[in-house]
């Protein structure tokens, strides 16, 4: 689990005078779910497409398994790629489609059928071999997609945005049948999505990405917790980010109060980004919190009510199940250990 | 490698398409009547075919025809166009097989065919029989142009329109017909180019008398070929040059223009 | 717009103009000169069954040569950049609209016995070759007029080829051979069937070309057409005659899927 199956190192592509991925230093871990994460045009596709090596880089080295792969074309790489389109054959049906990449490899008849009746199965079509692609649902092609990928034991899949064209609740429903299928084969899936929600969901690794740099690595988790800048912060999950001043150690200054947290490091009298998860901002009576805030907004969201609370200098969004109705005045608490700090980044100022 | 490849091979189709054609040009600037020795430079054949009575005849007889054609051929195929979208499937179908058929045929069936029509109706050859033909030839066209077109038009609208009070005449005319507009204009200028172009079917129904542009050339070059008709080639060169970069300007600005 | 009646001008224009005088031909065919029905005319078509026999060799010789120059350029036409296909598309498609005569006339210039190709071998001490009222100039100048018409609707094709299905091909371990024959050329049939429906027909019944570049040598079934129609008035061989060519026609028509609407897209 811990043998690095794919190495990029010092990857820098440009396209049309424009940089598109500067610099990039990424391990992929064997057996691994991993997920590149982050807005249009940060460079994940991209980065993916030089794993499938339909892109060279202008410099920097992919390693697979160790050895460089750079020269290798695609057709001759040990990873398959599902595309987010799908990009059946369309003068094929699927049996045939499936069947592609093992008459290329001149795998013998009754195995290939042996091998195609064996993952309809595991993707749940079975008895649809003899359809033709044009008869098929979106959430079918997906899956037909996926098992022509996987039916050649791939070490790495990887795959672009492919549930991007389904309803939400299809789009759920393969989420879960994905990651069931990566555990069950045990290979290494490399993921790419602009939706942080399905990131967190899937995977065992988030990679966050932003203009060709890597912002972030680690699992969901850590990422959702301990967001490394203002960035993530703001692309995972929601947050409130404000200026502060970091006093000194384990003390900073934002909204006009005082906070104990747990940060160090920042120097004194040094200005920074703070981060607060609407979630963990506790909500009491006025004069009885650090900060004083009148709810502007209450939206009842299901799980939670959303409320945006304007204090002195900061609207704040508040997820809270305590329901205070629109003018009121309330008071805003936080605990030191849901207050993130990060440094001053350019351009995040409210 | 064989990026080199594919562009020596893409030059070599286009000289060996264009050769002929510009060294016929070039032979029009000939002070001599030959298409073998060039003597010189000289005009002469391009004044010589302005004074060509007979060519000139021709190409007045091809810009009248053409126009008639076009036009005739447009609006009746326009028409045919949007009424067959309504018919029932099977009804559509065997016209638009009918439709295919001078669109398939060789030119020169289509030709005789015709011909024994007005043969067999006593109907001599002439300006009558020629227009009756290209207008044939062309509405196919046309309504294969429009059909397509009919498919993307917004019929919501047309119901648009008559909500607010118009009668579906009028309802028509306002708010489907300008959306056809770019289609219909197309059609036209299709019509109008096949007919200009037009050799085989023109030659077996015109008669004796009555030419076009295509037939005097080819009865000129039956004779002894006079260097006029290298110097016409060149002329119809440019027309249809001229034409294309207008069309491309036009089409560039449209963009432009919407891009705004 | 819902109207049905407006259509009513074009089906009577077609009743009249086109399928009356298809049937006429047929007509013709089985009459004498004096309208008795007789099957004299089909019989004579029989005296003509080499011309027929040469003709669908030559357009068939015609069509294959134009499908294996005319697929090379399809194809690299297809992998150019935009600026330079579009270029490429209109210098194709220029040829299309000067003349047939003209561009033939062109053709006979170059291979006449003193024109410019001949000229050249002079230059370089190699004795002059006949090039005009042969085989190979009918041939040739079959290719010349027609070359566009296969590669236009093969171009066609390509173009609309998905790449991210050739993509897909390599990623599953296709090499450059593998994606062409199991890829692109099966997705490029119908662009080649119009193509040589639009060559071989043409090709089947010409005379200007055949007239032009064959002298007297070389005569096709379209020369036989033209000669009953222009010159013996013997319209009722002609017209059986007319209707053996249809017939070819029609079967060839259905051999290349006619019945297939991409085909039919491709044709225009």
């Amino acid at each position: 689990m811990d043998k690095v199956i794919i190495r990029l190192q010092n990857i820098h592509i440009e396209f049309d005078d424009e940089t598109i991925i500067e610099n990039l230093d990424l391990d992929i871990k064997d057996k691994e779910f991993v997920t590149l994460l982050g807005p249009s045009g940060c460079g994940k596709t991209t980065t993916l497409r030089t794993i499938a090596g339909f892109v060279t880089p202008d410099r920097g080295d992919i390693l697979f398994d160790g050895v460089r792969i750079n020269d290798l074309p695609p057709h001759k790489r040990q990873v398959n790629t599902i595309f987010q389109k799908y990009a059946l054959f369309p003068h094929l049906n699927v049996y045939d489609n499936i069947a592609f990449g093992l008459r290329i490899n001149k795998k013998p008849k009754d195995e290939i059928d042996e091998k195609i009746h064996e993952i309809l199965e595991i993707v749940n079509l079975k008895g649809y071999h003899r359809r033709s692609v044009d008869s098929l649902s979106g959430g079918q092609q997906q899956r037909v997609a996926i098992a022509r990928a996987l039916v050649n034991n791939p070490r790495v899949l990887l795959l672009d945005e492919p549930l991007g064209a389904l309803d939400l609740k299809l789009r759920k429903e393969m989420q879960i049948e994905l990651k069931r299928i990566q555990k069950q084969m045990g290979i290494t899936f490399v993921y790419v999505t602009h939706d942080q929600e399905e990131a967190l969901t899937m995977s065992d690794t988030v990679i966050v990405m932003k203009n060709g740099l890597i912002q972030q690595i680690g699992k969901p988790k850590d990422i959702y917790d301990e967001p490394a800048n203002a960035f993530v912060a703001d692309f995972i999950g929601e947050s409130n980010i404000l200026d502060g001043t970091m006093i000194h150690d384990f003390l900073v200054n934002f909204d006009d109060a005082e906070f104990v947290c747990v940060d160090k490091g920042f120097g004194e009298n040094t200005p920074v980004d703070v981060v607060v998860r609407p979630e963990d901002i506790e909500v009491c009576e006025p004069d009885k919190g650090a900060i004083n805030a009148v709810v502007k907004i209450v939206t009842f969201k299901g799980v939670h009510y959303e409320m945006i609370a304007q204090s002195k200098n900061f609207s704040w969004k508040i997820h809270s199940t305590q329901y205070k109705p629109e003018g009121s005045q309330i008071g805003l608490n936080i605990i030191p250990e849901y207050i993130h700090i990060m440094k001053k980044e350019a351009g995040t100022a409210n | 490698m064989s990026r080199i490849f594919s562009k020596i091979y893409i030059f070599l189709v286009f000289f060996f398409l264009y050769a002929p054609i510009l060294l016929l040009i070039f032979f029009s600037f000939n002070s001599s009547n030959s298409n073998v020795a060039f003597n010189g430079f000289s005009l002469r054949w391009y004044e010589e075919l302005f004074h060509d009575e007979e060519i000139l005849r021709a190409l007045l007889n091809t810009l009248i025809i053409a126009t008639l054609a076009s036009v005739i051929s447009t609006i009746i195929g326009t028409a045919a166009a949007i009424g067959l979208s309504n018919f029932k499937k099977w009804k559509k179908k065997a016209i638009m097989n009918v439709t295919y058929i001078p669109v398939l045929n060789p030119d020169i069936i289509t030709g005789i065919s015709l011909l024994l029509l007005f043969v067999a109706f006593n109907i001599p050859g002439g300006f009558l029989t020629v227009l009756l033909a290209h207008i044939t030839f062309d509405i196919p066209y046309v309504i294969l142009a429009i059909t397509p077109r009919l498919r993307h038009v917004d019929s919501h609208l047309y119901e648009a329109a008559q909500d607010l009070g118009a009668t579906p005449v009028n309802a028509f005319f306002k708010a489907v017909f300008p959306q056809l507009i770019p289609g219909i204009i197309s059609a036209f200028l299709m019509a109008f180019t096949l007919s200009i172009d037009d050799f085989v079917v023109t030659f077996f129904v015109r008669g004796n008398a009555f030419s076009t542009l295509s037939t005097v050339i080819y009865t000129i070059t039956k004779r002894k070929i006079p260097l006029s008709i290298n110097a016409l080639c060149a002329i119809m060169l440019l027309c249809v040059l001229a034409v294309l970069i207008a069309v491309n300007i036009f089409d560039k600005r449209k963009s432009r223009e919407e891009l705004k | 717009m819902k109207s049905r009646v407006i259509a009513v001008p074009y089906v009577i224009w077609s009743g009249i103009f086109i399928i009356v005088p298809t049937l006429f031909v047929g007509y013709f065919a089985f009459t004498d000169s004096n309208g008795t029905f007789t099957l004299e005319n089909i019989s004579k078509i029989g005296k003509y069954a080499n011309v027929f026999g040469r003709s669908i060799i030559y357009a068939a010789v015609a069509t294959v040569l134009c499908l294996i120059f005319g697929y090379l350029l399809a194809y690299f036409m297809a992998h150019l950049k935009e600026h330079q296909k579009s270029l490429c598309l209109v210098l194709l498609m220029l040829p299309m609209w000067i003349n047939l005569v003209l561009r033939t006339q062109a053709l006979q210039n170059i291979l006449m016995d003193n024109g410019i190709i001949n000229k050249l071998l002079g230059f370089l001490n190699i004795p002059s070759v006949k090039l005009l009222d042969t085989s190979f100039s009918v041939i040739l100048g079959l290719i010349y007029n027609y070359l566009p018409f296969m590669v236009l609707p093969i171009f066609t094709s390509l173009e609309k080829l998905d790449n991210k299905v050739i993509e897909a091909a390599q990623d599953l371990g296709a090499n450059s051979v593998n994606v062409f024959t199991k890829i692109t050329l099966p997705l490029s049939m119908p662009g080649i069937y119009s193509g040589i429906i639009m060559v071989f027909i043409p090709c089947l019944s010409t005379f200007v070309i055949s007239e032009k570049l064959g002298g007297g040598k070389v005569y096709l079934i379209g020369n036989v057409i033209n000669d009953m129609f222009n010159q013996n008035y013997n319209f009722n061989v002609g017209a059986a005659i007319s209707l053996v060519m249809m017939l070819i026609m029609i079967v060839t028509l259905v051999i290349f899927g006619f019945l297939d609407d991409e085909t039919k897209e491709g044709i225009l």
